[in-house]
């Protein structure tokens, strides 16, 4: 026995970090059913613990049937997905360039703005209309994007104040735009935009399946998936890919090697921008057909950490970014199916997170001895 | 007290770091501890501090067994530690270091600093130290500082003191000073356990040498009658080259051209003052100084790193003041850097990664904005054969490797293009002895190919066996131009110090 349990530990101790994210997950998962458990609060007073165990079991259950159990399910995650998917490929290639990108909500809502403009704007046909406006939104997120970028660079204000304050500013900059007669629906006074023509709309993926309204995913899943291959393509064969992760790894050896380093902190931030921009037109000229006030919701905090979570990685940030979609969507089935609040999601992914940023407290917990694996993204601190 | 170490083993996932080790230290005894990074010395060291606990085997002390669960029970236990890193608040007075932790205190935790005063006093003249107990840290030099560890240790009632490389920081005078304490206190009867790579300083200073390899003890040598090349042969498993082989040099045209260089920082402190030298190619131009006198911020004007306050630097006739480094890597500079993990390379990314960290977007590996890794990767094979890179692949990470392996690589990287002038800042530093050997031969090989090459090294005897010519920098001056074969290591140990010869002391 003693032996099993050696060779067990020998094993952990050997753990890769893919297995300290999965083992992040499942913590997360134990901690959400105690507190499913704790919660439930009919069956503890009657001493009934298989039933509270059970309700564990039917919650769980409705999460998986309601991200993966049917087509419908499977087109709710795809649509809760692509905006995570895009603005968490913004968090993860400023990650990989060093830089903590927070600004992804503001880059989001800028891009959404522009994508939004050529969307209402022109009444073309929509194989014109549409690539137009998605890229737009790249552009209308990466010139934001690049703001502290630019910032950094030249002055060298730290880009986690700066896209904090970003973000702010454009949450009030869209305030005033969906006032303005531009942007503003004609009928209302409210702050919300005019229609995206018929035309300007991303086409949606099971469109081709007559009479199922229900099947919301929409193109920009298809655009999303093109990014991450963009960006891991980036990564592995481009030059400017190869100085972003040298950069990023260890700027002083990228200076010693004659990377210009001002300008690839200019150049990830308004990639970062791009993508975050793309989520933005997603969002507006697919899900919503205009853009209300706060549109970009949580995604771009969201994002961070799916970034952490994948470690910045291209195939990691779309899992993990999926995952989350899977418990946005799962999770409105949870609530109708078993009575547990949605926002049981919520503090799922904040366990999730909290285990990934502290990697010791998982090895604690699986009795990994050795400290010397190292999970998580690193950005440099203040100050550099 | 008598200091038993018996059959420590202490394993980490993969390694071994100590593998069966015995030793025995006698009161008023001095072993060194000798071997190449890796060896298992710092481990061994720090399962004798407590930090790690052993696998297998036990500490005895005048033969009962000890178990230590941190440092504190190896202090309590009578055992210090003089870190090669010190561990002093620069802001602090001697006296406030050396009780930090063990204050002196009255009522209400009232500090008694004069009581503090007085202990350091009283050491200083037991163990003739000549430290005044007022004196701010930061305002000190290496070497005194040095010496307020010694007292901390000491205060603590030290029966053995444990020296983890104590001389690299020292200038050749300050050693010969820090081996007098060492005799002082071993004359106290305190024992001391002395580690080290130096050869010549373990010979000079030790009683008896254990020579560890991959963590076991290979053997155990007596400094009356080893040789130095020996001992070296114990510590690499095979003969080894200890002096550098090189013919004379035939010096040709003027390739590097320095003229009134001045290099100030942010802060407005000038770190290098109107420095003014050559260097021609097939020659070798040696940097002599004690660390800190200007020699970083003068290669990292040179190489383009800093920008230079006023003078001018000239490569082959063209002026490159104000060139970036990528413009002085086209005109054929290759820099080994001081610091290969923070500077020369990039710990996370592969060997093969960063064989070409400087070079990627050489027309070689790079199509526009494309690397091309498979014309990489061929390079990266044929470099990691060429210069005996030991790494599992040519994926590995380099962080992973060896001191001495990752030296390799930026060598390999630097020197395997066609050059003009090499600058080469502590090549050597924290290497093993094959490694020194083979990148000293890699560095001769490329001045006799009619580069011209710049060598910055605090390690005196490097720079004295390598150079053609040696300038000797204090605080940011060239204050002399020598001949390394018709001056002796002392002579150049005053000029470090900022004294000359003939006792004149420089401003």
């Amino acid at each position: 026995m003693k032996r099993v349990f050696n060779a067990l530990g020998e094993r952990l101790n050997r753990i890769s970090s893919l297995k300290l994210t999965l083992l992040a997950v499942l913590t997360a998962l134990i901690i959400g059913a105690l507190i499913i458990v704790a919660s439930d609060v009919d069956n503890l007073q009657n001493g009934d613990i298989l039933g509270a165990l059970s309700t564990v079991g039917s919650a769980y259950w409705a999460l998986v049937v309601g991200s993966f159990g049917s087509l419908r399910a499977i087109s709710n995650t795809i649509n809760s997905s692509t905006p995570l998917i895009l603005c968490g490929v913004s968090v993860a290639i400023a990650f990989k360039a060093g830089l903590f990108n927070i600004g992804a909500t503001g880059q989001m809502l800028a891009g959404g703005m522009t994508a939004l403009w050529v969307g209402f704007a022109m009444d073309g046909p929509g194989i014109i209309q549409v690539p137009l406006a998605i890229i737009a939104g790249a552009v209308g997120g990466a010139v934001f994007g690049a703001i502290p970028g630019v910032l950094k660079a030249r002055t060298g204000a730290h880009e986690v104040i700066t896209t904090i304050m970003l973000n702010n500013i454009m949450a009030f900059l869209i305030l005033w735009l969906l006032k303005t007669d531009l942007f503003q629906r004609e009928d209302r006074t409210d702050p919300i935009s005019k229609l995206v023509s018929t035309q300007g709309r991303l086409p949606r993926l099971f469109g081709f399946l007559d009479g199922r309204a229900d099947l919301i995913a929409h193109i920009g899943f298809i655009v999303a998936i093109g990014a991450v291959l963009a960006y891991w393509w980036f990564l592995k064969y481009s030059s400017t890919g190869f100085e972003f992760r040298a950069y990023g790894l260890n700027a002083d050896a990228a200076t010693y090697a004659g990377m210009h380093v001002k300008r690839l902190t200019v150049l990830s931030m308004t990639f970062a921008g791009g993508f975050a921009g793309l989520a933005g037109a997603a969002e507006v000229l697919g899900t919503y057909g205009y853009a209300s006030q706060n549109f970009a919701g949580n995604i771009g905090f969201d994002a961070i950490a799916i970034a952490l979570l994948g470690q910045s990685t291209p195939l990691g940030t779309l899992i993990a970014a999926i995952l989350f979609g899977a418990l946005q969507a799962g999770g409105r089935q949870m609530q109708t199916n078993s009575d547990v609040p949605i926002d049981l999601i919520i503090v799922l992914r904040a366990l999730i997170v909290m285990f990934i940023a502290a990697p010791l407290l998982v090895k604690t917990i699986w009795r990994t001895k050795n400290a010397s694996i190292t999970v998580g993204q690193s950005f440099r601190g203040w100050g550099s | 007290m008598k200091l038993e170490l018996r059959a420590i083993t202490k394993r980490f996932p993969g390694v071994i770091a100590n593998d069966n080790v015995n030793l025995t230290l006698n009161t008023g005894e001095v072993l060194a501890l000798i071997g190449e990074n890796g060896a298992g010395k710092s481990t061994l060291m720090s399962v004798l501090y407590g930090m790690y606990k052993p696998d297998e085997g036990e500490i005895l002390i005048d033969d009962v067994a000890q178990v230590f669960s941190s440092p504190a029970d190896a202090i309590a236990a009578g055992i210090g530690m003089v870190h090669q890193h010190f561990m002093l608040v620069p802001v602090f007075t001697v006296a406030e270091n050396v009780v930090l932790g063990v204050e002196p205190t009255g009522r209400f935790g009232k500090l008694h600093i004069d009581e503090a005063r007085k202990m350091v006093r009283e050491i200083s003249v037991k163990y003739n130290l000549d430290l005044d107990p007022d004196a701010i840290i930061e305002d000190l030099p290496v070497g005194v500082q040095q010496r307020v560890e010694i007292v901390k240790v000491l205060l603590r009632d030290a029966k053995v003191v444990v020296f983890d490389e104590p001389t690299a920081v020292l200038t050749p005078n300050e050693i010969v000073e820090f081996f007098e304490i060492v005799n002082t206190l071993v004359k106290a009867g305190r024992g001391v356990v002395f580690i080290t790579h130096k050869l010549k300083e373990a010979l000079s200073v030790a009683n008896r040498i254990a020579v560890l390899r991959r963590g076991k003890v290979v053997g155990e040598a007596d400094p009356a009658t080893a040789s130095e090349s020996e001992i070296a042969e114990m510590m690499v498993g095979r003969p080894v080259q200890l002096t550098v082989e090189k013919k004379s040099a035939h010096a040709g045209e003027v390739v590097l051209s320095v003229s009134d260089l001045t290099v100030i920082d942010a802060d407005g402190r000038t770190h290098v003052e109107g420095v003014s030298f050559s260097v021609h190619a097939g020659e070798i131009v040696g940097v002599a100084g004690v660390q800190g006198n200007g020699q970083t911020e003068l290669v990292e004007a040179l190489t383009g790193l800093r920008k230079a306050a006023g003078g001018t630097i000239t490569l082959d006739g063209k002026d490159l003041t104000h060139s970036n480094p990528r413009e002085r890597h086209h005109m054929g500079m290759a820099h080994i850097p001081e610091d290969r993990q923070r500077q020369g390379l990039v710990g996370g990314l592969s060997v093969a990664e960063n064989l070409v960290l400087t070079r990627y977007h050489d027309d070689q590996f790079s199509h526009g904005l494309v690397v091309n890794w498979d014309a990489a990767n061929l390079v990266a094979d044929s470099l990691i054969t060429e210069y005996d890179i030991r790494t599992p692949s040519k994926e590995t990470g380099a962080g992973t490797l060896s001191g001495g392996n990752q030296q390799k690589v930026i060598v390999a990287r630097e020197l395997s293009r066609d050059l003009r002038l090499t600058i080469a800042a502590q090549p050597t530093r924290g290497v093993d002895v094959g490694s020194i050997e083979y990148i000293h031969s890699r560095i001769v090989k490329e001045r006799d190919a009619g580069t011209a090459v710049l060598i910055v090294s605090t390690e005196l005897d490097e720079v004295m066996a390598l150079s053609d010519r040696l300038l000797v920098m204090y605080r940011g001056k060239v204050v002399a131009e020598l001949d390394p074969k018709k001056v002796s290591p002392m002579e150049v140990g005053l000029y470090m110090a900022g004294s000359r010869p003939d006792g004149v002391v420089q401003k």
